[in-house]
């Protein structure tokens, strides 16, 4: 490999804070050259990630395009890099959804340069997470990426709702939610942090791949905390203190609660990356950290997992048909189909090792990427609705198929690769997941079939509300088409999906070779 | 002979003070000009010793040494190592922003800028001293301007009793350790204040562990440990805002530097008894200091508060006694030196455009002065420890420290980072961000450039630090490696 190659993943990862830098130096009046330079400055990672795609050899288990530099030696920390099959398709997600949804807040007017700038940081923290090999590095990044969503649901979050306290107070909603989402997370990554830290002390190396090899099979450890005196019980709370920390973020049940206000109050491309990438990092800390640091203690608790993910199947259902506000009902979609991806790690966990686990492991990482490309073009669709009709309640809309019959196909089309219809992409990974899972958890696996009926129900309840039914009189003349830029938007999605739902060959080879050897 | 920078240093801001006493005092803009030449010379200098310190080598450099007062074994002895390399350049820059963001000041500034110097080149005297009577003389120089300012230019409601608190304070803290230190002087029998030759004393283990309390303790007060904390919210709050700077940003630094180069370095085995003790107190300090942080509603208060909390995480580090400890203590007393300095010329400029510092007063400034906004929140990201930044950089090896030693300690501590991160969260809510009260909309402007140029240089520390933080901790750590040696190995 040559310079360039070895040094991929640092231009990947660290163009889009090039790009901030420069916009820092822009008059902000010029609010169409910022767009632009937005936009074309988040294709270059994108295309920079598709050669790494090419280059990928997908053949090899170990990390590739790995960089490791000297970062924080006092404290044994290094600056490592690497991707496999896992993190390469995250990275790709990730670099294909930024410019996405930079276009698709062009409609933003208020400090569209700050905005510009927190999205470009944005990117850089959700890319350093997937290609970190350094425990320290990668809660560095998994850090990072919260400051700037808290400010884009602060500032640019949705500006009517309000929230009552206790107490009485009332705040803004959009303040409310924000608030939640750092606070709930940040809370949650302490136990993270705190575990980090016993590895770190214990083992001198924050290494990744020096800690995969020792920690599981270590048998002593200096310094066991609280008098806990067996080795057993400090990796049990260990292993919940990392689960915690990621299953906040995915969100899995019943840690799920910040996430409807925060997708509900974000600004549409706020959404569309909350939904489309950041809920992957806590499915991804799952299969990069926890399972390859705690096998027996996944395999141990994998049942408890399960019925978590079980239950995020059929409450995220339900809680969604039972939403009047469109936004706030493909918010809880997320916590459905983001608990399809945990049953199949959870499934992975119990039988670690056997063909099911591999297939359970391929269809949670391609769910993975499914439910980042139909979220965010959900969310990008509600916003598209909402600009036009400043309203998120579905009991308003109704019959407005006639209007915008091409908004209405596309919104059928993206409903239906939600609901997993076959030939759309989220039909391949919710099977592969189901049929891994099966025989590992019967049970579990059929009660989530119930959760799938109410995916059904829940999405043509969306479809049904804003489409059909009889026509609101109020929308005639006041609902536009969705424009041309809107369409750039939506279309690259459309593609993927259907190309995954059609062939999914192509992303599979990638992502199976890393599930095989993922622990 | 080598050309005697740390004595330049420490001279220089005294000096310039004492020039700028003789100017007619009309002339504020030549006042303000001198100050800004000096102040730059000591950052350019102080910029130079920090890299110029060569870590490879170790130990002390950069050494000076006259006979002061030879029959009582006194001499000036100044040095520099990996632990006060760092806190000389955080004077520096304290110093150099500071005399930037009073620019405006037209009460008396030439004064004012005397006072500060005199102040300044206390601090870095006790900084760089390597002789033990030297560090006393240099305290007392750096506590006493305080009064001063305080009292002179401070806010007009509690400028004097939070004067003469902070001063009883400081002084009842210095008059006890230096007890301790006569103490050891004459314990040790060698008739010298050298501290490198105190350090090699072995003094009995009941002595040091009687005595080190007295020393520790004294000095640990103007690092505002808990419950000994009290004077410094005050304190902070009547400053004006230069002082305030000073005050947070460098003065607590030095009550825990100098605990801990007399305290735990000259007594080792004492450090060790009284070991569990700091770092509980430390502990109330991280917690108890957030938490009251949170219920402040006076700006000024809040950040008076975090400092209490956040020097607690550098006694923590202290407490130890153990590499990552020590080192993140090192990096956590620069980080928040720079931090903290910040944070209070933010207060400064957001009081003197709206003269009130209610939190629930106040709103909406980001639209009217966009950079203190965005520098306020770097502040407040760095106070939360959030990674990428100083804070983190400082906080992590602290805790790791800590988790070696008790870790259900490490534990507790840590729940300061949420209540720290939801505090700072309502004051950027607050005060930056919502709608802007009536009566600020057409009288509030944006700061001036010098303003900007300080809050820049504030910030880019912070940042550089936590990007890249090699470029602080193996200085830092070569520090420890000598404060370990003394503690017997390890």
């Amino acid at each position: 490999m040559n310079l360039g190659s070895n040094n991929l993943l640092i231009l990947i990862l660290f163009w889009p804070v090039l790009v901030a830098l420069v916009m820092l130096f822009l008059p902000r009046e010029e609010k169409k050259l910022l767009r632009w330079v937005a936009f074309l400055g988040s294709l270059v990672p994108l295309g920079f990630s598709i050669y790494l795609w090419l280059q990928f050899d997908p053949g090899v288990t170990e990390f590739q395009f790995v960089v490791n530099y000297e970062w924080y030696q006092v404290i044994g920390s290094s600056f490592h890099l690497g991707v496999d099959g896992l993190s390469l398709s995250m990275v790709l997600l990730t670099t294909l959804l930024t410019p996405i949804a930079i276009l698709a807040s062009y409609g933003i007017q208020d400090r569209i340069k700050a905005f510009m700038i927190l999205f470009l940081m944005l990117e850089t923290g959700m890319l350093g997470v997937f290609m970190a090999l350094d425990l320290l590095l990668f809660f560095v990044f998994w850090e990072i990426g919260l400051v700037p969503m808290y400010f884009l649901i602060n500032q640019w979050g949705s500006e009517k709702g309000e929230r009552v306290l206790w107490g009485g107070r009332k705040i803004a909603a959009r303040t409310y939610a924000s608030f939640k989402f750092m606070i709930y997370t940040m809370a949650g990554s302490l136990g993270l942090l705190l575990a980090i830290q016993m590895l770190g002390v214990g083992f001198g190396t924050f290494d990744l791949v020096e800690l995969t090899k020792q920690w599981p099979v270590s048998t002593e450890l200096k310094n066991i905390p609280l008098g806990v005196t067996s080795l057993a019980t400090v990796k049990a709370i260990a292993f919940w203190a990392f689960a915690i920390a990621f299953a906040i973020k995915v969100p899995v049940w019943p840690f799920h609660t910040w996430l409807p206000d925060a997708h509900t109050e974000a600004p549409t491309a706020g959404s569309m990356i909350l939904a489309g990438v950041l809920l992957k990092l806590g499915a991804y800390g799952f299969l990069r950290l926890v399972l390859p640091l705690y096998p027996a203690e996944s395999k141990q608790y994998a049942g408890a997992l399960a019925f978590l993910a079980v239950m995020a199947i059929i409450f995220g259902a339900l809680a969604a048909y039972g939403q009047d506000d469109f936004k706030r009902l493909v918010a809880y979609s997320s916590v459905n189909h983001m608990g399809f991806v945990v049953l199949g790690i959870a499934a992975a966990a119990k039988a670690a090792g056997t063909q099911d686990a591999v297939i359970a492991l391929n269809g949670a990482v391609l769910q993975m990427f499914n439910h980042g490309l139909s979220a965010a073009g959900m969310f990008f669709l509600v916003g598209v609705l909402y600009e036009r009709t400043h309203t998120r309640n579905l009991n308003e809309m109704g019959g407005l198929f006639p209007l915008v019959p091409v908004f209405g196909g596309i919104l059928i089309f993206m409903s239906m690769a939600s609901l997993g219809l076959p030939g759309l992409n989220g039909f391949v990974s919710e099977y592969l997941v189901v049929q891994g899972s099966w025989p590992i958890f019967s049970l579990f696996t059929a009660l989530s079939m119930i959760g799938l009926f109410f995916t059904g129900a829940y999405i043509l309840k969306g479809i049904k509300k804003v489409l059909h039914g009889p026509l609101n009189e109020h929308w005639v003349g006041h609902i536009t088409e969705i424009n041309l830029r809107e369409i750039v938007v939506i279309a690259p999605l459309m593609v993927l999906i259907l190309w995954i739902g059609i062939w999914p060959g192509w992303i599979l080879t990638v992502i199976n070779k890393a599930m095989s050897a993922l622990f | 002979m080598q050309f005697p920078i740390l004595s330049v240093i420490v001279l220089t801001p005294i000096l310039a003070g004492m020039l700028i006493l003789l100017f007619p005092k009309d002339r504020k803009n030549e006042v303000r000009v001198t100050a800004l030449a000096a102040a730059s010379l000591a950052l350019l200098l102080s910029i130079w010793v920090y890299f110029s310190y060569d870590q490879s080598l170790g130990g002390l450099q950069l050494v000076e040494r006259y006979q002061w007062l030879p029959s009582f074994g006194i001499s000036y002895y100044v040095g520099v190592d990996g632990m006060n390399a760092p806190l000389v350049l955080l004077t520096g820059v304290v110093m150099f922003t500071g005399v930037l963001i009073s620019w405006g000041l037209d009460d008396r500034p030439r004064e004012f800028f005397a006072f500060l110097f005199i102040l300044a080149s206390g601090v870095f005297g006790v900084f760089v001293a390597q002789d033990l009577f030297m560090l006393f003389f240099f305290y007392e120089i750096a506590v006493f301007p305080m009064f001063l300012l305080i009292s002179i230019w401070g806010w007009i409601k509690t400028r004097e009793y939070a004067a003469m608190k902070l001063t009883l304070y400081l002084f009842i803290g210095s008059v006890i350790s230096l007890i301790g230190g006569l103490a050891m002087y004459f314990e040790s029998g060698l008739r010298t204040f050298d501290m490198t030759l105190l350090a090699r004393v072995d003094f009995s283990q009941g002595f040091q562990v009687f005595w080190f309390p007295f020393v520790f303790f004294g000095f640990a007060v103007l690092g505002g440990i808990f419950p000994f904390h009290n004077w410094s919210p005050d304190g902070h709050v009547a400053a004006p805002t230069a002082v305030s700077m000073f005050h947070a940003g460098v003065l607590m630094k030095l009550g825990a530097f100098a605990a801990l180069r007399v305290g735990i370095m000259l007594l080792p085995e004492g450090a060790k008894a009284w070991q569990p003790l700091i770092m509980g107190l430390a502990t109330v300090n991280i917690v108890y200091g957030a938490f009251i942080a949170m219920v402040q509603t006076d700006f000024k208060y809040v950040i008076g508060f975090s400092s209490v909390s956040h020097m607690g995480l550098v006694m923590l580090g202290f407490s130890t006694l153990n590499k990552e400890g020590l080192t993140g203590a090192g990096i956590q007393m620069f980080s928040h030196g720079v931090m903290t300095a910040l944070f209070f010329a933010v207060v400064g400029m957001v009081y003197d455009r709206a003269h009130t510092r209610e939190i629930n007063e106040l709103g909406g400034f980001s639209k009217k002065m966009p950079w203190v906004a965005i520098a306020f929140i770097v502040g407040g990201l760095v106070s939360m420890g959030m990674p990428g930044l100083s804070g983190f950089v400082a906080e992590f090896p602290i805790f790791m420290g800590v988790w070696k030693v008790a870790p259900i300690v490490a534990i507790i501590a840590a729940i300061s980072i949420v209540i720290t991160a939801s505090y700072i969260i309502r004051i950027i809510g607050k005060v930056f961000f919502g709608p802007m009260p009536e009566e600020f909309e057409h009288h509030v402007g944006d700061v001036t450039v010098l303003d900007k140029v300080a809050l820049a240089v504030l910030c880019i520390l912070m940042i550089g630090v936590g990007v890249y933080p090699a470029i602080m901790s193996p200085l830092v750590a070569s520090g420890v490696e000598r404060i370990l040696a003394l503690l017997g190995g390890a």
